[in-house]
């Protein structure tokens, strides 16, 4: 597991992160989710002892980051961000540089080497040098690289970048695999790979925390309900007014007003709490006689929660900063 | 320092990929055996000193090529973060590329027994002299691969590494012996430009092993190796 308190990482007078503390228990996959720059490449480079920090502390499988750093790093498996790795070493020869480093015996090497390559895709590419492999698959190299010495918590910087949506799709799969085992903290930018995997998403920007919980408590943090989307023909105004006095409706708002599409107007409708109004919005169109083409539960997506959050959190920085 | 091993042999085997390295060797080589030639005829003494000493000013610029990459290159590309975050100490690494270049070198000047072999061919050479000589090479190339790996590790850029590392090999090999060869030296200053490496090396050349220049290489050598780990280490304290 991966506990976090107070951690603080300061260069010079910019403050990178900003007395953070989290949990990830065991057998968890938590994302760390948030802009660029917002501090998570220096979160995970102090959680991996690369970095140490300013103040505060982490504690990953019960080892203090900053005493017992040896300790750490052999429990830990970690890809970092832009993946760096011996260029000239051919694929197998680099995994089992690792492993001897990590003092793996021939035997588990061995094993374990056999392991990751299949578990990464990359038994067909084991011989050749890794400067001549695509971004791909040198994301994979990394990937198996954490994970040959088969260690309690994974920390992974961005582990889909660059890799197709096969590959995507499949690298995820893995991901999820190994949660239950495995203890996973994974930075992304790519919201719907939180939704994919994440048992819950932890979002930072400007370096602190600003909201953390699965991805279906941070929707319903925020009062982000679904809409339903509706598209008839009818003058826009009409629709507006006769779906705005359906029972349980709260607001309506008109997206395109059908002068560019055949005069199909689409409407968005938020419900009151707790109500599904599809069944009244669909009757009352019927009973104005309008053609309905569509009507759709569209559910509010981590996105819109991800923008809204980064951008209270730039807002309260730029007051704060006008105040100072 | 248990880790070091496996990281001098990653260094050594990504040498034999690297066409610098190959570059810096045939030079070396070919200026070795232009030396060699000119003291392989009738009538020269059937010894290696001249060769040995030619030796020592060709490493004051072949080492800093073969060392410029050893941590600039990890700086440059990011490898510096996937090795830290292994379970290795900053001494393991430091060590473990020291020896991996060392490795290189022996390499590298072992052709040179050529010349032992043609030597006795044609005469009856001496081998005291020439044992002590080989000793003295490697001292004087762990030396300059200290200081050459120091460099490395201060720069990301591998030119600067290398410019930086050959200049200071100058000022502590070249300058110091040209120095005490100009007659209007002041004593003190004297005893200063005999501390230089060549002059400490020539003993080796003539055959004399002394307990003082060997303390003078090793400890040197240790120095920058230490210095190479504080500097490693300081990422810590930014």
């Amino acid at each position: 597991m991966i506990e976090v308190s107070q951690l603080t990482k300061r260069y010079g007078q910019t403050l990178a992160v900003d007395h953070i503390s989290f949990e990830v228990p065991k057998g968890r996959i938590v994302g760390f989710l948030g802009p660029n720059g917002a501090g998570k490449s220096t979160t995970l480079r102090m959680l991996t002892c690369y970095l140490p920090p300013t103040s505060g502390g982490a504690r990953i499988n019960g080892y203090d980051i900053f005493h017992q750093s040896t300790q750490v790093r052999e429990n830990l498996g970690y890809l970092s961000e832009n993946v760096p790795l011996y260029t000239e070493m051919r694929v197998q020869e680099y995994l089992d540089f690792r492993g001897r480093l990590r003092r793996m015996d021939r035997a588990t090497r061995r094993k374990r080497i056999e392991y990751v390559l299949e578990r990464c895709w990359l038994t067909n590419v084991r011989k050749k040098l890794i400067g001549h492999l695509s971004k791909g698959y040198r994301q994979r190299v990394g990937l198996a690289d954490a994970l040959l010495h088969n260690p309690a918590v994974l920390i992974l910087d961005e582990p889909t970048v660059g890799l197709d949506p096969t590959q995507i799709r499949e690298t995820r799969k893995l991901i999820k695999d190994l949660g239950g085992d495995h203890t996973l903290l994974l930075s992304t930018h790519i919201l719907p790979e939180v939704e994919a995997v994440c048992d819950s998403t932890i979002i930072i920007a400007g370096g602190r925390i600003v909201a953390q919980g699965s991805p279906d408590e941070l929707r319903a943090s925020r009062r982000m309900q679904a809409r339903v989307l509706v598209e008839c023909r009818a003058p826009a105004l009409e629709v507006e007014t006769a779906l705005s006095r359906v029972n349980g409706v709260g607001r309506v708002e008109i997206l395109s007003n059908g002068e560019a599409d055949g005069q199909y107007v689409t409407a968005a409708i938020r419900a009151k709490d707790g109500c599904d109004v599809r069944e009244e919005v669909a009757r009352t169109v019927t009973q104005n006689g309008w053609p309905l083409r569509e009507i759709r539960l569209e559910h509010a997506t981590l996105e819109e929660f991800f923008v809204q959050v980064t951008a209270n959190q730039a807002v309260a920085q730029q007051q704060e900063g006008g105040a100072a | 320092m248990i880790r070091s091993p496996v990281i001098a042999r990653r260094e050594l085997s990504s040498y034999f990929y690297s066409p610098i390295a190959y570059v810096a060797m045939t030079l070396f080589l070919l200026a070795c055996g232009v030396a060699f030639w000119d003291d392989f005829r009738p009538g020269q003494p059937v010894a290696m000193r001249n060769i040995f000493e030619w030796m020592v000013w060709l490493l004051v610029f072949v080492i800093p090529v073969l060392c410029m990459g050893l941590l600039a290159q990890e700086w440059s590309t990011g490898t510096i973060e996937t090795l830290m975050t292994a379970p290795v100490g900053e001494s393991d690494v430091v060590l473990g590329k020291f020896l991996g270049a060392l490795g290189f070198f022996l390499v590298l000047i072992s052709p040179t027994l050529i010349y032992l072999i043609l030597l006795s061919l044609y005469g009856r050479p001496d081998f005291g002299p020439i044992l002590s000589g080989y000793l003295g090479i490697v001292l004087v190339g762990a030396l300059f691969i200290s200081v050459g790996l120091f460099c490395s590790s201060l720069t990301r850029s591998q030119v600067v590494a290398a410019v930086s590392a050959s200049a200071v090999l100058f000022l502590i090999t070249i300058v110091p012996w040209w120095l005490s060869s100009k007659a209007a030296l002041s004593p003190t200053w004297r005893a200063v430009a005999e501390q230089g490496v060549f002059i400490r090396y020539t003993d080796f050349a003539k055959g004399v092993l002394d307990t003082g220049n060997l303390v003078f290489f090793v400890v040197l050598t240790a120095v920058f190796l230490f210095l190479t780990i504080k500097v490693l280490e300081s990422r810590r304290w930014k």
